[in-house]
């Protein structure tokens, strides 16, 4: 079997077996699933730029919320139907990741870390500041009448568990077909040594860029669904915290793998879900979490997994 | 009020938050200046000193200003060893490098705030503070063609706000001399210019480096022990010192002390006075894209020379 058609098979039995469990999951880890393959959705967007171009944004957040209000205030002011409001969600989220890109791809290092946390910040600060219409912290509900799309009605949990395979699944084979194509090994390439790719004559800004509105993309896509989804709107969502959890995800299942994302997503839910029954101090974990990464694996569990066993894993 | 003392009152408000930013920055810049590492849990450390002033002054009681002598001099003290703790057991171990230096800064931030919050508890709670005498202001004003002084009511100030700033210009200088005339402020300042030579000097560039990281620490905690007899003590109030702190290192120049309190009371001075005309939101807003802009076109920062 060739390299490509053994994870194609892998990561397509993936999605076979997200399937089968949502007819054997009891309900309320039916929910969770659902919820972890959107948020793993947008672990994937961030890994993009994180994990392949090796890019560390700590302000992912910024797009999950421009996605996430982008649909959510469309619906909400001008009654749009939910697949054109999420097209409009995706538009900001590309817009937003473009005008980003153009300017912090001026800096490097950890320069680009800070102004990307500081234009999040800013954004998290403008929800906020037009509370009049985003209904500030309190956030606000988008109607079951409002979640139907295409007679489908996102609110019951079947469907919508249906609905979170789907967005999962074309994140998941969209990035496994990216790692394949010329422009994804480019962006290896830059993350590898940017000298070199620039010396072997690629245009590294413009696909850094084009880099970033992919992941950006991504990201509000996620944050779309996930307003539509789970039908709630709120600044929670742009806030630091939900900067930091892709990091989390994607540095705990492995960055720069396509199957990492899920990982840690999955990992990371569950412990915090488990933890936060325990004490409310649930973000210690995330903290201890990110130290013993940083210290002891560094590589996450999909990289560990590569680097001793399967060699080929993408 | 009429509008100068009003705005002489903004402007002594502003003084005090710039006295404690200049503290809390200045730390945060000389971590980055010699170590070249970026700390995201600065913000944590100044929340320690005021979590601890409030348990040592809580802990010797009767008279408020024994407690609060205690915790001026032990509390920079306890936050600068966490610190130096910190640095031995997990930034020496990633090496300094700096993108996993933030990554795990990050996780210390959320561990120090949530073990706070485990042990302290999500109250916010007040330290006395040691003197605090009322000080009515004059203010001037022309009348049949000479000026007449009166006291406007309500323009007054604290005995203790006087004394923060009193206390902060101090410890600055106490640094600058630090950093200037002596031995150790030598050694710091080779390593911040070359690694490598200091090494091959024999400077034990680790010891300075965890030195550095419990200093910048220990001035965060004292700026935090200084502001919370006005400010109470409460778990999650390392954020906006972090903010600000980052905002005044970047605006000041990355790593230059100088520029750094200059920015600190530029921006202390103008956050008391913005807040006054426009919505403290928005202010937070023009702030930090102001900041993202400097770093995008003017790395060195507004003060800050352009490296060869």
């Amino acid at each position: 079997m060739s390299i490509s058609t053994k994870s194609l098979g892998l990561h397509l039995g993936l999605l076979a077996v997200l399937f089968v469990l949502q007819f054997v999951l009891p309900a309320y880890h039916h929910g969770n699933i659902a919820r972890i393959m959107v948020l793993a959705s947008y672990a994937i967007g961030f890994n993009i730029l994180f994990g392949y171009t090796g890019l560390l944004s700590l302000g992912h957040a910024l797009f999950f919320a421009a996605g996430m209000y982008g649909m959510g205030l469309v619906v909400n002011q001008f009654g749009l139907p939910p697949f054109s409001a999420l097209l409009v969600g995706l538009l900001v989220g590309g817009l937003v990741a473009l005008a980003l890109g153009l300017l912090a791809l001026r800096t490097e290092g950890v320069a680009f870390m800070i102004v990307t946390l500081m234009f999040a910040q800013a954004g998290y600060l403008t929800v906020l500041y037009f509370g009049e219409y985003t209904r500030g912290d309190e956030g606000f509900v988008i109607q079951q009448a409002e979640r139907v799309m295409w007679g489908i009605d996102l609110s019951d949990p079947t469907n919508r568990y249906f609905a979170a395979l789907v967005i999962f699944g074309v994140s998941l084979l969209v990035t496994l077909k990216l790692v394949q194509t010329p422009f994804g090994k480019v962006l290896i390439a830059i993350r590898e040594n940017e000298e070199r790719a620039r010396m072997l004559g690629y245009d590294v800004f413009l696909h850094k860029l084009a880099a970033v509105v992919l992941s950006g993309v991504i990201s509000a896509f996620a944050g779309a669904s996930y307003g539509l989804l789970f039908g709630y709107v709120g600044a929670s969502f742009a806030s630091v915290q939900y900067s930091i959890f892709p990091l989390l995800w994607v540095l705990l299942g492995g960055a720069g793998t396509v199957l990492g994302p899920f990982v840690g997503t999955l990992f990371m839910f569950y412990l915090i879900d488990l933890s936060s029954g325990i004490t409310s101090a649930y973000m210690l974990i995330a903290g201890v979490t990110l130290v013993a990464l940083t210290l002891f694996a560094p590589q996450g569990f999909v990289g560990e997994l590569r680097k001793r066993v399967w060699r080929w894993l993408p | 009020m009429e509008f100068g003392p009003y705005l002489m009152l903004a402007s002594l408000e502003g003084a005090v938050t710039a006295a404690v930013l200049a503290l809390t920055a200045v730390g945060l810049s000389l971590v980055f200046g010699v170590m070249r590492v970026v700390n995201v849990a600065h913000g944590e450390f100044f929340m320690l000193g005021a979590v601890l002033a409030w348990w040592i002054a809580g802990l010797v009681g009767g008279n408020p200003a024994i407690g609060f002598a205690l915790a001026i001099v032990f509390v920079p003290l306890l936050v600068g060893a966490v610190a130096v703790l910190v640095d031995v057991t997990i930034l020496k171990r990633i090496d300094y490098d700096p993108e996993r230096t933030i990554v795990a800064t990050i996780g210390i931030l959320y561990i120090i705030q949530q073990v706070t919050l485990m042990t302290y508890g999500p109250e916010a709670r007040p330290v006395e503070a040691p003197f605090n005498t009322r000080l009515a202001l004059p203010w001037f004003e022309f009348s049949d063609g000479r000026p007449q002084m009166y006291w406007p009511w309500g323009l007054s100030t604290t005995s203790y706000k006087l004394g923060v700033i009193g206390a902060a210009v101090a410890v600055l200088i106490g640094v600058w001399v630090l950093m200037a005339r002596t031995k150790i402020g030598l050694v710091m300042r080779a390593t911040q210019l070359d690694r490598e030579m200091a090494l091959a000097f024999g400077i034990p560039v680790e010891k300075v480096y965890a030195l550095v990281f419990g200093l910048g620490a220990g001035l965060a905690a004292l700026a935090a022990v200084l502001i919370v007899p006005i400010q109470q003590a409460h778990y999650l109030m390392g954020h906006d010192p972090l903010l600000l702190s980052f905002i005044v290192v970047i605006i000041g120049g990355l790593g230059s002390l100088p520029g750094t309190v200059l920015a600190a009371v530029l921006i202390g001075l103008s956050d008391g006075v913005i807040s006054v005309f426009f919505s403290p939101t928005l202010a937070k807003i023009l702030a930090t894209l102001l900041v993202a802009l400097v770093l995008v076109f003017r790395p060195q920062g507004l003060f800050g020379a352009r490296r060869a």
